[in-house]
């Protein structure tokens, strides 16, 4: 059972969660080349210990956000909104 | 072993006498008791067979950990098979019997499968099915065969009810500081103290009566002070929970419970669960969990009759039953000895018999006092009798070696070996135990999460040290200092014994009892090249049973280290995994069970189609309507009559349950054009286009029409599996891939209300709904356009002229609300044109008869191409998916393609799911499958779509097979183009 604090909502379930993927993925633009495209699709790191991850809080406020979460203990280091303009605007009111 | 009840003592209520049967026959209890402890007092000996052998067993311990009566609960549909019956709390009309034997536990047919146990032994099953003699592959395997059937009616444990379970469970959440497990002198101190310092504590026990090892105490002292402290918890405010087992430990602090609520009651209420499962989410947990007696492993150490030391204390003193007359007590700590002066001083003859040459001069002078003989430097190395105990004969430890000794005769044999601290539920955390060589157990080891293990589970022996450490624990806990409480030990120290017996003698000395396990299987899998614990558990289900071998894994762990020449901490430990105790499946399931299994969405036109006599199906979570058949007509009758009814005038069906998302926003064309593959930026306000999305990938993601309603304002629809996928799709690139769109969406599947009318009919059947006529007339609304208009009476709607069934179609949606008004609208004017109302099946058929694709085809192995709609991915634009879309697997030219299915002789039919084949090559994947199949009333014969290898193209004019061998053989079937009927589209133009 992970407990996510969700930046808008507070700490919930993970339950209410679903996860993403890599957070760390930069897609690349869409006239990009297939090789980058193909990249960053599908050469994806295994990792083992801490990742940058997405997840929504689908059965929520349906907010997609970032989780810095270890793969091997599950603890997460650091949550943020995923949306760049919403991330600041948090930071300013709290 | 012959059981009597005393006539005072214990803490059973005498005054409240209980009957329960056994077996079918009648006993008398007490409140307080336990089936064990009423049965015992009854007399009763056997009360269990063995997994394998069935051996005859007993009560061998007074809780969990239990391995002999394993027993049958209730009657009927409420069964409950191998419960520990010390653990089930009497109450007036308990029924239970014995199982795994026939015709009785105490006559059982099945024993004489003892004398074959070779047949048995470490790895029995796999050697079988690997092929050694005499049952080798080919040859033997009918010969197992028959053998299998024998031996799993033989061996196994009881039978579970074979009707549902009339019982309801619930699921209940709950938050607190501190989760306290067990309610022993360290429990209670822990609960306290953490209450004291302002913590909201929670406190679980699994008995019915809190105090732990309390209970099992003679000292009346003991016995106020528990009561004083229970009061304490009371008043702190500290949430009890009794009859509740914490199951497992999970991450975050979070702990499940399983609540008995009605399972002791003679009488269940109605409004009450059976059981509640609990998720509790703890700051921080203090496990105060106590520690198990060890028995130990010699010939016939199962024999009713052998029992810990630590449970004949349970029964003297808590249940006020004395176990036997006439006791030996084999120890090799210092734990048994207030339990044999207690037994004396009960009136049983006991003689105590230390496997330590020397003991501390008080517990010699206690023996002296209480008349206890005492015997040093032995240990049991058999059990005599058959069915139950009669004798003991003992063997002393020589060099490195046993040799046998005196025999003492005793008709209840109690065995201590140690004690093991209860880790179970600190190792779901993932944190190893630690081999202790001085108190000989596996001790807790620091976990990183807030988990702190207080009592005898942290190996403290003595009841003050205990409820030390319960306080430290609190602190500990709560992140204050706390004092350390130092180990103290016996007074002479455990001399550690896992097995006793005569060098090279072949015995049935049981390890893991509760699944047969014997001392000989561990050795032959050492033999046998096993050396991970974890391997040496699944070769021989050592621990695997449903006590998790609470009792018998340190003796099958010191064996295997024994026979690697190693010390125990090198072999390790295996790893406990959740429940701690078995959790019913119906408690998991809690409420979400028959009509609650999943979640129901009904259209807003539900009630409405069922009153016109709709069949509803599932069509994911929604209930759609099927067919609405006429009196006396059957299923093929009515959608065919639907579908030709559609093709002929006209047809109503409810689509309210296809996906609808609003995207509204300055850029919301710029992120159509970006997620569609056909152009979107160009679309017209007022005009409708078909649209197709793809994955990343390249995949098909979904396909639907999205509709301009003004500038800035886009309906998208879905389909109705697709809703939920592609609206965190669109999420999910708005907020991470392109924050910079100004777009917002939202869905609006359930504010409105659809239908599809279709059919050459159709355009007077809506006009005369219509406040303005003339709103759909061939110019005012072409194919493809949208338009907002309003119904007679002023409502609100939106039609958009769209087809799915290749006819004249619209479209026409209204706020839910207005749902079945609009509906009572169209079908007053649409049932005199001779128009229908139609389901699912009818809309499958029209829409395979124009070769248009749902899920079935777009299952996300599907690209563009393979679908037949390659032109709709513009050359133009990039868009999502665009670039792998060319990757060049995808463009070879035989892959699978969507086509048409016509059976080659057209009377015959054939079915979905079925795979195409090359005749006469009937093997492996085939060449392509069938999606979808209907009887086309247009065609007048039963057709298909699918996916062939290279498509129409590659097999025109060819016959292919269609097999289907599980339901229906094969069909000879020719591949045609997917647009089987008006492949130019003119009817709807029309």
């Amino acid at each position: 059972m992970i407990r996510i604090p969700c930046p808008f909502c507070g700490t919930r379930d993970h339950s209410e969660f679903t996860y993403g993927g890599d957070g760390s993925i930069i897609y690349p633009s869409l006239d990009a080349p297939m090789q980058d495209w193909h990249d960053a699709v599908f050469q994806r790191e295994n990792i083992c210990g801490v990742q940058v991850e997405t997840w929504q809080h689908a059965n929520g406020c349906r907010m997609w956000i970032y989780v810095e979460r270890d793969t091997m203990t599950h603890e997460i280091h650091s949550v943020r909104a995923a949306h760049p303009d919403m991330a600041v605007a948090l930071e300013v009111t709290i | 072993m012959t059981g009597t009840r005393l006539n005072s003592g214990g803490r059973i209520d005498r005054s409240r006498p209980l009957r329960f049967t056994w077996d079918g026959r009648s006993y008398q209890g007490y409140a307080g008791d336990t089936l064990a402890s009423a049965l015992m007092a009854g007399g009763e000996v056997i009360l269990g067979r063995s997994f394998k052998y069935h051996r005859p067993r007993g009560i061998m311990s007074a809780g969990v950990e239990e391995s002999g009566a394993i027993v049958t609960l209730g009657t009927g549909d409420r069964v409950e098979p191998n419960a520990k019956a010390t653990m089930v709390e009497l109450f007036d009309g308990l029924a239970a019997k014995g199982q795994n034997a026939w015709p009785s536990v105490r006559n059982d047919v099945g024993s004489a499968l003892g004398l074959f146990g070779r047949f048995f032994s470490a790895g029995f099953y796999y050697k079988t099915f690997m092929g050694l003699p005499p049952f080798e592959w080919g040859r033997g395997t009918g010969v197992w065969m028959q053998y299998e059937k024998l031996i799993r009616k033989a061996a196994g444990m009881g039978e579970a009810a074979r009707v549902a379970d009339p019982d309801t469970y619930d699921h209940v959440h709950a938050f607190c500081d501190i989760l306290v497990v067990g309610s022993g002198p360290a429990g209670m101190s822990a609960a306290l103290q953490a209450a004291k310092l302002g913590k909201d504590v929670i406190l679980v026990e699994q008995d019915f009566e809190l105090g732990g090892d309390l209970l099992n105490q003679r000292d009346p002292m003991s016995e106020a002070q528990r009561q004083e402290q229970v009061t304490a918890l009371e008043v702190a405010g500290v949430r009890i929970m009794t009859r509740t087992t914490a199951f497992g430990l999970y991450d975050y602090g979070t702990a499940g419970l399983l609540q008995r609520v009605t399972d002791h009651l003679a009488v269940k209420p109605d409004h009450s669960p059976r059981q509640r499962f609990w998720t509790v989410r703890a700051g921080a947990t203090i496990l105060a969990t106590g520690a198990l007696e060890r028995t130990l492993a010699f010939e016939n150490n199962d024999r009713p009759g052998v029992m810990t030391s630590a449970a004949a204390r349970s029964y003297l003193n808590r249940f006020g039953v004395l176990p036997g007359q006439k006791i030996v007590l084999s120890t090799n700590n210092d734990s048994a000895y207030v339990t044999a002066a207690e037994l004396a001083q009960a009136g049983a003859k006991i003689t105590l018999v230390d496997l330590r040459a020397e003991i501390s001069p008080n517990l010699s002078a206690l023996m002296k006092s209480a008349g206890v003989k005492m015997k040093t430097g032995l240990a049991p190395r058999k059990a005599l009798g058959k069915k139950s105990v009669t004798g003991v004969q003992l063997a002393r430890p020589q060099d490195d070696r046993w040799i046998a000794a005196e025999t003492l005769p005793c008709d209840l044999l109690l065995v201590s070996a140690g004690w093991s601290p209860v880790v179970n539920l600190l190792s779901h955390r993932g944190a190893k135990p630690v081999w202790d060589q001085t108190l000989a157990c596996f001790l807790p080891a620091p976990c990183s999460e807030n988990v702190t293990m207080a009592g005898a589970a942290a190996g403290h022996w003595n009841t003050m040290d205990c409820a030390a450490s319960g306080v430290a624990a609190a602190h500990l806990a709560t992140g204050q200092k706390a004092d350390e409480i130092a180990l103290a030990g016996w007074e002479t120290p455990i001399k550690p014994v896992y097995e006793v017996r005569l060098a090279g003698k072949k015995t049935k000395s049981f390890v893991d009892l509760q699944h047969d396990v014997t001392s000989s299987d561990i050795r032959l899998a050492h033999q046998e090249g096993f050396v991970s614990v974890e391997h040496l558990k699944r070769y021989t289900t050592l621990g695997m049973a449903t006590d998790q071998g609470k009792m018998g894994n340190i003796i099958g762990l010191a064996l295997m280290a024994e026979a690697l020449g190693k010390d125990i901490p090198a072999v390790g430990t295996t790893r406990f995994r959740p429940p701690y105790t078995p959790v019913a499946i119906g408690a998991l399931a809690g409420r979400n069970t028959g009509s609650h299994f999943k979640v129901l969405r009904r259209t807003p036109l539900h009630d409405w189609n069922l009153r016109h006599g709709a069949t509803m199906t599932d069509a994911g979570l929604w209930h759609r309507p099927w067919y609405f058949a006429r009196k006396g007509e059957s299923f093929n009758e009515t959608y065919i009559r639907e579908a030709t009814t559609v093709r002929d005038t006209l047809g109503i069906c409810d689509v309210s349950s296809l996906g609808k998302i609003a995207v509204q926003g300055p850029d919301a064309s710029e992120f159509l054009n970006r997620i569609y593959s056909n152009a979107f930026a160009k679309l017209a306000v007022g005009k409708a286009r078909y649209g197709i999305m793809l994955r990343d990938d390249g995949m098909v993601l979904d396909d639907g029409t999205t509709w301009r309603l003004s500038e800035n304002d886009f309906l998208l629809t879905t389909t109705t599996t697709g809703a939920g996928k592609v609206m965190v799709w669109l999420e999910e690139l708005l907020q991470l891939r392109w924050p910079e769109l100004k777009v917002h969406v939202s869905s609006v599947s359930d504010q409105w209300a659809g239908v599809s009318v279709a059919g050459p009919k159709t355009r007077a059947a809506i006009a005369a709904c219509l406040e303005d006529p003339e709103a759909i007339s061939a110019e005012n609304l072409p194919f493809m356009g949208v338009r907002e208009t309003r119904l007679k009476g002023g409502i609100k709607c939106l039609i958009a002229r769209i087809s799915f069934s290749g006819e004249l179609a619209y479209e026409v949606y209204v706020p839910a609300n207005n749902g079945e008004a609009m509906m009572d609208l169209l079908w007053a004017t649409s049932e005199p044109l001779g128009g229908c109302l139609y389901g699912l099946e009818a809309l499958g058929t029209l829409r395979i008869e124009k070769g248009h694709v749902t899920g079935a085809e777009l299952d996300g192995r599907v690209t563009i191409d393979d679908a037949g709609l390659g032109k709709m991915a513009s050359l133009k634009k990039s868009f999502i998916g665009s670039a792998l879309r060319k990757r060049p697997a995808l463009e070879r030219s035989d892959r699978p393609q969507l086509v048409g299915i016509f059976p080659k002789d057209r009377s015959e039919s054939f079915n979905g799911g079925a795979l195409l084949c090359n005749p006469g090559e009937i093997s492996g994947f085939g060449e392509g499958w069938i999606t979808a199949v209907t009887h086309s009333p247009a065609l007048g014969h039963w057709i298909g779509i699918g996916f062939i290898s290279g498509g129409h193209d590659a097999w025109q004019g060819k016959s292919v097979t269609a097999t289907d061998p599980v339901r229906k053989g094969d069909v000879t079937v020719e591949i045609v183009s997917p647009h089987m009927f008006d492949p130019k589209g003119e009817r709807m133009h029309g």
